[in-house]
């Protein structure tokens, strides 16, 4: 007896059987036929909706304005982000301002998120976990193999580095490894006590969410992996949910444009960019 | 009878023992850089005091491999270089290590000052003044590198503090004239300097001074 994969056809019926399987981890299309939405997701808006492992990424294209909410569903996500200006990825997310230009090294609602051109990539709006980091950065492959085992790290391994799965995620937009700077993490906190010393102090708890709102079209690049401060002995990271829909970008009069006169000159760059470049 | 003073005038700094390769000058706001081979160490000296010396650094045959701020301070568990801190690579890979300072602390989270950032920090009157990305640029063509090889830099001698609720800003510095910070390569490493040329904040105090980088073989 030969098995059903045996010929073309055989192989055939065998793959397409398969569809309307469903993973825990996985993209919906289109994003609005996704169920089960958090509460004040616009269902008729979304432009994005996927699921992603602990261990896995996901990577998108989003227009200004868009708003994009990352939901830690279990408890033990971290979101580790990078944006890019998606006219010219060139211009990316620089941490160092980020935290210095705001007087700010802990990330929350109202902070800016900037670019290298004194321009904001991304506004949070919303942040029901106030756990996050600016400062870490991503997992090296180097901290893994240390941490989980000799062959940790690697993207095709057990514990794979934030940074390797960065190296995947930016390689689909055109992006190289010298591309890829200092990162972001959501959902897993970090503070620096006062001699300098980091201190992990980890999760908020299941269903905290983040928004970021899109001042400039955006690659957006995510990697779900533990934290690199995450003391524990296994590789513990749980899922992700990320929904994005069509709004708007700051704009005069909203009380993010004016919170801080380095925000507000900040909204201005990046509106006199989007105006010169035919942005709406 | 008394002995002669020395013709020469007296260059400030500690420097480590070892035959001196390199003795260098870099003028208040220039750039500069030099590969300092595997085992050399590198002086950094203060000579005015309170200057902050914007640095990258890269692996002088793998300019991919190249200083992680977020990796360097993760591994070392804290935000402040000082003896013994090793300055990583994002992959991980020790570039140098501080083996000597006479300053205490030195900043790895507020980066380089740009043109761009100056007009959020302080207006956009400040556009036109010169700054550390600026020297970075120019000085990284030499090597090959471009903007999209320029990532989060170490500011030797600058003071950020971080306070509780999370405010960190740029500070008077700790440093003066003739403090000196030495690294050793541990293996060939570019080294890329921004001599800051900052004055609207007072990591420079105010008044950009030059500083003397020393390379020697021990």
């Amino acid at each position: 007896m030969s098995s059903t994969t045996a010929t073309t056809h055989g192989a055939r019926d065998h793959a397409r059987a398969q569809a309307g399987a469903t993973a825990e981890a996985m993209p919906v299309l289109p994003a609005r036929s996704a169920s089960g939405l958090p509460d004040g997701v616009p269902q008729e808006r979304l432009t994005w909706a996927e699921t992603v492992a602990g261990g896995g990424y996901a990577s998108r294209v989003l227009a200004r304005g868009t708003t994009l909410r990352l939901t830690d569903l279990h408890g033990d996500a971290c979101a580790h982000v990078l944006l890019y200006n998606a006219d010219q990825p060139w211009e990316r997310l620089n941490v160092a301002d980020t935290v210095k230009v705001p007087w700010q090294a802990y990330l929350g609602a109202g902070h800016p998120l900037l670019s290298d051109q004194g321009r904001v990539l991304a506004s949070i709006v919303a942040d029901t976990s106030g756990h996050h980091d600016a400062l870490c950065g991503t997992s090296s492959r180097d901290a893994n193999a240390r941490r989980y085992s000799a062959d940790g790290g690697l993207a095709h391994g057990p514990a794979p580095a934030g940074r390797e799965l960065f190296v995947l995620a930016a390689s689909k937009h055109g992006l190289a490894p010298r591309d890829i700077p200092p990162s972001l993490s959501f959902f897993q906190g970090v503070k620096v006590e006062p001699d300098g010393a980091l201190r992990f102090d980890g999760s908020a708890g299941a269903g905290a969410h983040v928004e970021l709102r899109a001042e400039l079209p955006l690659v957006v690049l995510v990697a779900n992996v533990p934290h690199p401060l995450d003391g524990r002995d296994s590789y513990t990271c749980s899922t992700l949910a990320l929904h994005a829909w069509r709004d708007r970008p700051t704009q005069p009069g909203d009380p993010l444009w004016s919170a801080t006169p380095e925000s507000e000159r900040a909204f201005l760059n990046t509106a006199d960019y989007a105006d010169a470049r035919g942005l709406a | 009878m008394t002995p002669a003073e020395p013709a020469q005038e007296q260059q400030l700094g500690t420097l480590p023992d070892g035959a001196i390769v390199l003795d260098e000058t870099v003028p208040a706001r220039a750039p500069w850089s030099a590969v300092v081979e595997a085992g050399q160490l590198l002086s950094i000296v203060d000579l005015g005091g309170n200057q902050a010396v914007d640095c990258i650094l890269y692996d002088a045959h793998d300019r991919e491999q190249r200083y992680s701020a977020a990796e360097t301070i993760a591994q070392q568990g804290s935000i402040f270089l000082t003896t013994g801190s090793v300055l990583r690579t994002f992959e991980g890979t020790p570039l140098m290590t501080v083996v000597a300072d006479e300053c205490g602390r030195h900043d790895t989270l507020g980066g380089a000052c740009s043109k761009e950032s100056n007009t959020l920090r302080y207006g956009h009157h400040t556009k036109h003044q010169h700054a550390c990305v600026e020297n970075f640029l120019r000085e990284g063509a030499k090597w090959g590198l471009g903007k999209r090889d320029l990532v989060s830099n170490i500011n030797w001698y600058m003071n950020v503090p971080v306070e509780p609720d999370g405010t960190l800003g740029i500070v008077d510095g700790l440093s003066s004239p003739g403090l000196t910070v030495t690294l050793r390569a541990e293996r060939d490493t570019l080294v890329l300097v921004s001599n800051c040329p900052q004055v609207n904040n007072p990591c420079n105090g105010f008044d950009p001074t030059p500083v003397r980088m020393v390379v020697t073989q021990p």
